[in-house]
């Protein structure tokens, strides 16, 4: 489980590696606040609840890491820790539910516009899943 | 893409034939010189180039101008006509931050004078446009009056105060798209653009204080009110989280549609409708409400501005310090336009990512005053280097879709920037050039570091040697404010 910043020429580009799908939209979260530089307040620990549907698992992962993005800029929230399950068997495709564990934000020193599409494939390796996602800044 | 696929047309013009790839719908073409190209050959801007000829209905060719760099889905840098209105809009072709662009204000105030006195502007500039990560606007309005906002865009600031109507006259479409509709905007959205409507925001977007260095067009530049050796003000800056979000919704929920409508792109970043859909007129109706937020955005920025340089300047200077209007003009933006194609007029939407309108002489589009000397083109350098103000040619309208370049174009990955930068050197090294630098965050300066970019004469030069363009005036920054 880990990730990696990598070449991008305008924007930033992360690759990501985890057993699993809950995992790696985990990992995904942690080194897009590792890229924009997120500290959190320690002191408070805050809770937010998450619900989302998406037909495939890329489109998962971009939804998962907008909502962050939104959290982030309209509660001045971001999470380090994630109780996530993910059912693959709804009539929408996936469905995740599951709880995002965080705090304010004390410092932030890049802002990023969007979580894109870009080549993204979720790939299975022998190790698990791999994806490469480009972030708009 | 190695370069042997490429055709050489001229110095400055290359093609990629349709036969490059099977799945092309038109062919490619770049303007650039071999120098240029031979710097972007590593990254993925022609394969981007390349992708976009595959949207339904895309006429051809798609044009790339000489900043280009690799964007995502497709390049930054790029021109791509659909025919309306059956052919597709791509949101991602117009990119998250819509109706990105700049602003030109020019004074009277003479660089010399103002010398003494450009800390204190730098400074004002910076208390009185917001900026950096997740910055509050100046104003913050309430969801009925920022519906007005996203229907009539810079017209809103007129009825505040906020405007005069030179400034509207001087602003592409007179700050005001036409058939945007609020309701197709999500409440996420209008709750991010509540909150930040009249700031400027962090990443590449800054305002900027000029000395207008040199005159090429002095007819151009007198009806401009550009003055050599005066004081001229940039403003760059775009729709916020606004326009971000909007993209984020469309490109979401378009990735339905393409299934739909039987679509298959190379890339999901490009993801499309066709524009007489439902999916495409929601889009087209959001996006243009994005674009009008962010014409109120940058006129709210120039009010901030005038502010700084009337509480500088105007108990030292009588009428100087007025910060006239040059033009106001978007980079990213997709709009529907006639163009002229082998005898035909043709309806197209033009999607232009990182790329500037660039309406020659006689355009119905350009106020009376630009009538005679084609619609002025902003191209910002990069930090503590010159920035151009062109003027649209006859050439633009027949060879690329009424467009030019947008601005130097990045040539370092931020990551190597901020290997190679360190912000408060480089901060130190401008202030040693003369150049007043406020900026949020170092790291930030770091990234958009002059290293960072191509060298945007080299840009300019391409260009306006491919008649695309003609040079009206260079600048020269003499203050910095970034996010």
């Amino acid at each position: 489980m880990g990730y990696e910043e990598i070449e991008h020429t305008a924007d930033w580009a992360l690759r990501v590696w985890a057993l699993n799908l809950p995992e790696l939209l985990s990992e995904a979260a942690r080194g897009m606040n590792a890229l924009a530089g997120v500290k959190l307040n320690t002191a408070n620990r805050a809770l937010r609840p998450i619900h989302l549907t998406a037909p495939d698992a890329e489109s998962l992962l971009v939804a998962f890491l907008s909502e962050l993005l939104y959290l982030a800029e309209q509660e001045n929230l971001a999470f380090d820790s994630f109780d996530l399950t993910i059912d693959a068997k709804t009539q929408d495709g996936l469905q995740l539910d599951g709880v995002l564990h965080g705090a304010s934000i004390a410092e932030i020193s890049k802002a990023i516009k969007a979580v894109t599409f870009h080549n993204l494939h979720i790939q299975k390796t022998p190790d698990g899943l791999e994806a490469t996602v480009v972030f708009d800044v | 893409m190695e370069l042997k696929h490429l055709r050489k047309i001229s110095d400055y013009e290359w093609e990629i034939p349709q036969s490059y790839r099977h799945d092309m719908r038109a062919s490619v073409r770049i303007f650039a010189t071999r120098r240029l190209l031979e710097q972007i050959a590593d990254d993925q801007s022609l394969e981007q180039a390349v992708n976009a000829t595959t949207l339904p209905g895309v006429v051809s060719p798609v044009v790339v101008m000489p900043d280009m760099h690799q964007g995502y889905g497709f390049p930054i840098g790029g021109v791509a006509a659909t025919a309306y209105p059956h052919g597709v809009i791509s949101p991602g072709a117009i990119g998250y931050d819509i109706n990105c662009g700049v602003r030109l204000l020019a004074s009277s105030i003479e660089y010399e004078a103002a010398l003494p006195y450009l800390d204190t502007l730098a400074t004002l500039l910076n208390a009185y446009c917001p900026s950096g990560v997740g910055s509050e606007g100046v104003v913050r309005v309430q969801v009925e009056e920022l519906n007005k906002i996203l229907r009539v865009g810079a017209r809103w600031a007129l009825k505040r105060g906020y405007a005069t109507e030179e400034d509207l006259e001087r602003t592409e479409e007179g700050g005001k798209l036409e058939d945007a509709d609020p309701s197709q905007v999500s409440e996420r959205a209008k709750q991010r653009g509540r909150e930040q409507i009249g700031s400027l925001g962090a990443g590449n977007h800054f305002i900027e204080v000029d000395v207008v260095e040199q005159i090429f067009y002095p007819e151009a530049a007198q009806a401009m009110g550009l003055q050599e050796g005066c004081l001229a003000v940039q403003i760059h800056c775009g729709s916020r989280g606004l326009g971000h979000q909007i993209c984020t919704d469309y490109v979401q929920s378009f990735q339905h549609a393409v299934h739909k409508y039987g679509i298959h792109l190379p890339d999901r970043e490009l993801v499309c409708a066709p524009m007489d859909s439902p999916e495409g007129k929601a889009y087209m109706a959001a996006m243009r409400a994005a674009a009008n937020f962010a014409f109120a955005n940058r006129q709210l920025l120039a009010h901030s501005a005038r502010r700084a340089f009337e509480e500088t300047f105007a108990s030292r200077f009588k009428k100087e310090w007025r910060l006239r209007q040059v033009y106001d003009i978007a980079h990213n933006m997709g709009k529907l336009e006639t163009h002229a194609r082998e005898g035909q007029r043709l309806r197209v939407c033009v999607h232009r990512k990182g790329a500037t309108r660039a309406f020659g002489p006689g355009s119905p589009e350009l106020p009376a005053e630009y009538q005679d000397i084609g619609q002025p083109v902003l191209v910002p350098g990069s930090m503590g280097t010159a920035s151009w103000v062109l003027v649209g040619t006859e050439a633009s309208m027949e060879r690329s879709w009424g467009s030019t370049c947008h601005g130097a174009g990045r040539v370092l990955s931020r990551a190597k920037a901020k290997k190679q930068v360190r912000g408060e050197r480089l901060r130190e090294e401008l202030e040693a050039h003369g150049v007043k630098v406020r900026a949020g965050s170092m790291s930030g300066l770091a990234e958009e570091a002059p290293q960072a970019y191509k060298d945007v004469d080299m840009v300019v030069e391409t260009v306006t040697h491919a008649g695309i363009a003609r040079k009206v005036a260079r600048l020269r920054p003499v203050a910095v404010i970034k996010g």
